[in-house]
């Protein structure tokens, strides 16, 4: 009996959030055309989520790439087509991984830094001092932090994506001795554009998912430290398993 | 739930002619944990009113009413005659540009310095010009004695520092009602009599009225005009200072001469003492 009743209250509290969440979503759509007013606002959040996520960016990229060439190449090597290394390995990167392993990084660095960072002000009166000023925080605060997000995350997958690249690259070429001309000339006549297109649209949504939850979960904190770091650990949780579901609705609608 | 719309205004009624903000019968409860049980105070046009009474008395709680931030569940708040229950959020941000207020930690915005914190409902309210925002803007920091102080950030203040701060951003706007949450909590001696001072000449310079919620009795007595003594939901005793000092009432006698025990007792509600010592009591721990 206990059973059922914890797993009905369980089901309204689920029922009860995604309320919440579909209302605060309605209302930054509603309020979204206000942030084109403000477009020193998102510039500057772009800057805090987008370019202060680069170096970490950059260097998983990297380090992705490079690992995507040793396996990719091991596992060419034993059906003799090492050339196709380059094609292989951007194809992944451009649909799956790119925007996947961006997007987790993203809600890890930019997504906990603005979770954090509305909840601190949540707790330190800072929103309802806003409130008091007849300024509305989720103009001033949630939504241009919300458009940053949304707009760094195609840019920072293509820079994740691009950087890979050269990553495999890096090994394919210069470590295992697949020829240059080869390795780029076939990449560029098996992608397309609409790979690359496929890339932007998952980081766009993936954008949108992981920065709604980080606004969401900061501006809803309980005011409290442990309120917080409640509301950080749950929008990484939530970011990356939104991000890996996501993954799976999009690809199956785009291929 | 709900509040009651349509009473009258707090203009020529009873409560005066006079009052800037007026409660009348406010009924207030969070998880359903009554907070107010039909409160009546009325701020007058003018005055420093300040709201006193004993921890956890909704002190706080009765300042986000008049500012609109939460709404009674029965009963009305008035300002300037208007009924807040019934503004919309245009016409209550409307209201709100005519208050500033200060709270109890300053709630300065961290990731501004304080020109620009004092800056902020310039920039947000009004297109100035630059040469205008920045002499408004000292004008009121050196009015709180702090223009030296332009180019800091807040982490880089002290406590008594940051509250002028935020009095200077409070009054940027020149506000009709400055409203004060807990203005002296945890400032040394001399921050507290130099905010005591700025309120009681901001108040006659400026010719707003104020409202201190505080329980710092001595101080509250040397600046306030009228004060409001809260317990238990409800107003148990009210007059300037030197009336409540005369008060009879035990629980006004209690708070004004800070005794331990009394109509508030010192002991929260716990099972007998002797017998939890020996362990007596199902779930005694």
């Amino acid at each position: 009996m206990s059973l059922v009743r914890e797993l009905l209250s369980g089901m309204a509290d689920f029922l009860a959030r995604a309320g919440a969440m579909t209302r605060f979503f309605g209302r930054l759509l509603l309020i979204a055309p206000a942030g084109l007013l403000r477009p020193r606002l998102v510039a500057e959040q772009v800057y805090n989520a987008g370019a202060l996520s680069l170096a970490i960016i950059m260097t998983s990229g990297l380090f992705v790439g490079m690992v995507m060439g040793l396996q990719g190449h091991d596992l060419l090597a034993r059906i003799g087509s090492e050339e196709s290394l380059g094609t292989g390995a951007a194809l992944t990167l451009l649909k799956e991984l790119g925007p996947v392993v961006t997007a987790l990084l993203f809600a890890g660095r930019a997504g906990t830094a603005l979770a954090s960072e509305i909840g601190l002000m949540r707790a330190t009166d800072q929103l309802s001092a806003m409130e008091v000023m007849a300024v509305d925080p989720l103009k001033r605060v949630v939504l241009p932090r919300f458009l940053g997000g949304v707009i760094s995350m195609p840019l920072l997958t293509a820079i994740f994506v691009t950087v890979s690249i050269y990553g495999v690259q890096l090994i394919g070429v210069q470590y295992f001795g697949i020829d240059r001309g080869q390795f780029w000339s076939e990449m560029r006549s098996y992608v397309e554009p609409a790979d690359v297109r496929e890339g932007l649209i998952k980081g766009l949504v993936f954008g949108v998912a992981c920065s709604f939850i980080a606004v969401f979960e900061g501006y809803n904190a309980e005011p409290t430290a442990e309120g917080v770091g409640r509301a950080t650990t749950r929008t990484v949780v939530v970011s990356s398993v939104a991000t890996l579901v996501l993954d799976y609705i999009v690809t199956a609608i785009l291929l | 739930m709900g509040s009651q719309h349509g009473m009258p205004s707090g203009r020529g009624t009873a409560a005066g002619r006079d009052n800037v903000a007026v409660l009348r019968g406010v009924h207030y409860a969070v998880d359903h944990k009554p907070v107010f049980r039909g409160l009546d105070v009325a701020i007058g046009r003018g005055d420093i009113t300040a709201i006193m009474g004993p921890s956890g008395t909704g002190k706080t709680t009765l300042l986000r009413l008049i500012t609109g931030q939460i709404r009674a569940d029965a009963g009305t708040v008035e300002v300037d005659g208007r009924d807040v229950a019934g503004l919309g959020r245009r016409e209550l941000y409307a209201l709100r540009r005519r208050m500033g207020m200060l709270f109890q930690n300053g709630a300065l915005l961290t990731d501004l310095d304080v020109f620009e914190n004092v800056a902020f409902p310039l920039r947000e309210h009004a297109r100035l010009p630059e040469r205008l925002v920045r002499s408004l803007v000292l004008t009121k920091l050196h009015a709180v004695g702090l223009r030296g102080a332009a180019w800091l950030m807040p982490q880089q203040l002290s406590g008594g520092m940051a509250r002028r701060v935020a009095l200077a951003r409070a009054i940027v706007m020149d506000p009709e009602i400055l409203i004060y949450d807990e203005p002296f909590a945890g400032l040394d001696p001399i921050s507290m009599g130099v905010v005591m001072r700025l309120i009681r000449s901001l108040n006659d310079a400026l010719g707003i009225s104020s409202i201190v919620v505080s329980h710092d009795v001595d101080e509250i007595a040397k600046i306030a005009d009228q004060s409001y003594i809260l317990s238990e939901g409800r107003v148990v005793a009210h007059g300037s200072p030197r009336e409540l000092g005369e008060h009879a009432s035990p629980i006004v006698r209690q708070f004004m001469e800070g005794l331990a025990d009394g109509p508030v007792p010192f002991h929260y509600p716990a099972p007998d003492y002797y017998r939890q010592l020996l362990g007596a009591g199902d779930g005694a721990r």
